[in-house]
């Protein structure tokens, strides 16, 4: 559905070249929902205005929908453009037009009659869940409502493709995860290919099939979203992992830990896909006269298997503690002791 | 009231009256034309934006500080021989309308461009990334979305434009300024001076009402 070859967006100001993109390499299938992460100022934002021609790269091809992005100009990249939904971290509302009139804004652009429009509109209020805020204008909503008429807008000529350009960074928690529901439902029932950009992991921990990371203009990792969590190369991908799946974990929280257990053993448990639905805290218990006591944890669930990480307080018998720890490594569970400080593996 | 303003002759006040609403209103839908034409083409232009040209702005930019910076008074004078040209004459309302326009427009205009730029740009991406053509963009994002400063601004530009009516008054040109310079000024008949500035102010009261009244039905933000 996309493809990018080898393309770079350099810009000139007054006294430096700024490389936004380069060299960057892509290819995001039909129905994928493929995010890129990556701090400020990395190209995210670059990167995916390339894909709908608000920016015109310097080298390199873009093909989207089968159509060459970087070649065409004028009616055809506006007729383009029509197939390729976009939505914004700041909803870029119409403030003068009402929910309904701003859905029908892209109606309007495309040529539909008023009456195609209107029918077109009150199917996507549906879909989104604003009804009865048809007549609303955008001051009158909350942000998730507002990036709700977004959404409905970014859909309305029936795109392809959409984009999403931190379309949640200005949401608080409750707000993200309900908008992540709904792209995730628009992309399993219109079959849509979404590329999500964003700076925060759990976004593309929650719905995205497949991640790449972006620094300095350059893609550094990508590949499957469970993947990259269970096997992190680079220490910028590293750094974002964490973000979701590590526990707080400072040495001096560790000290703390082994101040106040100084009986025992406490081991830190890393959970990798399957293994962190088993019952497995249940099994070590009736398998060993242990006590086993969960001090903190985090387990995420990503597209393809859960990961997390748990620090528990093993006591009991030191033979037993040894027998338990053996056990939970056989399930392929990584398994960290903890001594002083530091850990011990 | 005979005896308050014994020299006011009710008709001519009336008379006057109108040709200050005729000046006046024809000024003001030529210059919100006129301005939003050269606040869109200085918008437009500028840095940045769809037809980024330094050369354009920069003639738009000058001429329109130029006609902006000349008092309102030499302005007419200066336009004596093209305003014989195009009106024929210069006495009577219509003679100073030329003059009106060209003083007022690109005082608008300059208030139209500051408009423009307060729009977020947000909206206009988002609309371009729609596959919006640049003529959509102007009718549906930039006017409708740049609405309530335009008509706040027109309100502003039509209360300076009763006063320019007035002074073109003392050139010639008809209306409640001409009557006070006539009547009230030449004649020292001051009750006149006393009742023209009341319906004056009385037609800035009612531009500033009617203006401040649509401003707040059509702001949605
Ligand atoms: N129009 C422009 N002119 C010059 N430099 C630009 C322009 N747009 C972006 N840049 C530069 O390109 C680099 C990448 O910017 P970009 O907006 O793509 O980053 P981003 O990853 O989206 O960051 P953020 O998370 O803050 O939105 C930055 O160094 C930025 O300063
Ligand atoms: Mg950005």
């Amino acid at each position: 559905m996309i493809k990018l070859k080898q393309v770079t967006k350099t810009y000139e100001t007054n006294d430096s070249l700024v490389k936004a993109v380069q060299k960057v390499d892509l290819s995001i299938a039909a129905g994928e929902i493929f995010g890129i992460i990556g701090y400020s100022g990395a190209g995210k934002s670059t990167l995916i205005r390339l894909l709908n021609g608000l920016e015109t790269p310097t080298h390199g091809t873009i093909t989207v929908a089968e159509r060459n992005m970087n070649e065409i100009s004028g009616r055809e990249l506006r007729k383009a453009r029509q197939e390729i939904g976009m939505i914004f971290q700041h909803f870029n509302l119409l403030w003068s037009r009402t929910v309904q009139e701003n859905i029908s804004f892209p109606l309007e652009i495309a040529g539909l009659s008023k009456k195609e429009r209107l029918n077109i509109v009150n199917e996507l209020i549906k879909l989104v869940g604003l009804e009865g805020r048809e007549k609303s204008y955008p001051s009158q909503l909350s942000g998730g409502q507002k990036q709700r008429v977004g959404i409905a807008r970014a859909l309305a000529n029936k795109p392809k493709v959409l984009l999403c350009d931190e379309a949640t960074s200005a949401l608080d928690p409750q707000t993200t995860d309900s908008i992540l529901d709904l792209l995730v439902d628009i992309n399993q029932k219109l079959g849509l290919t979404i590329v999500l950009i964003t700076h925060e992991m759990h976004v593309i921990r929650k719905i995205c099939h497949r991640v790449a990371v972006m620094e300095d203009g350059k893609i550094v990792e990508q590949g499957k979203v469970f993947d990259v969590f269970q096997n992190p190369q680079q220490s910028m991908t590293k750094k974002f992992v964490n973000q979701v799946i590590e526990a707080e974990s400072s040495s001096e929280m560790i000290g703390n830990l082994l101040n106040q257990y100084p009986k025992g053993k406490i081991i830190r448990l890393t959970f990798i896909g399957d293994t962190a639905e088993m019952p497995l805290i249940t099994n070590v218990i009736r398998k060993f006269d242990v006590s086993f006591n969960i001090l903190q944890g985090k387990v995420s669930q990503t597209h393809g298997g859960a990961v997390g990480t748990m620090f528990v307080h093993v006591d009991g018998e030191t033979e037993q503690v040894e027998q338990s720890i053996k056990y939970i490594r056989q399930q392929k569970v990584k398994v960290e002791v903890l001594t002083d400080a530091r850990i011990t593996s | 009231m005979q005896e308050l303003l014994p020299n006011v002759k009710w008709n001519k006040v009336w008379e006057a009256t109108v040709e200050t609403i005729y000046m006046t209103s024809i000024s003001v839908v030529a210059t919100f034309v006129l301005g939003i034409i050269l606040g869109l083409l200085l918008f437009l232009t500028s840095k940045g934006n769809i037809y980024e040209n330094k050369i354009i702005h920069a003639i738009v930019a000058a001429t329109v500080n130029i006609f902006r910076s000349i008092p309102f008074i030499i302005l007419i004078i200066l336009l004596i021989p093209f305003t014989k040209v195009i009106v024929g004459s210069m006495i009577g309302e219509n003679a100073a309308l030329p003059a009106l326009i060209i003083g007022a427009a690109p005082f608008y205009a300059r208030m139209v461009e500051i408009a423009l730029r307060e729009i977020d740009k947000g909206v206009i991406e988002a609309a371009k990334a729609m596959g919006a053509k640049t003529s959509t963009i102007i009718w549906k994002v930039l006017l409708p979305e740049s609405m309530p400063a335009l008509v706040s601004g027109i309100t502003v530009t039509a209360i300076a434009l009763v006063g320019y009516t007035a002074m073109a008054g003392f050139v010639g040109a008809g209306g409640l300024g001409n009557l006070a310079f006539l009547e009230g000024y030449q004649r020292f008949q001051y009750d006149y001076t006393f009742i023209t500035t009341i319906f004056i102010l009385i037609i800035v009261f009612l531009i500033q009402f009617a203006g401040d009244y649509v401003t707040s039905k059509i702001d949605k933000r």
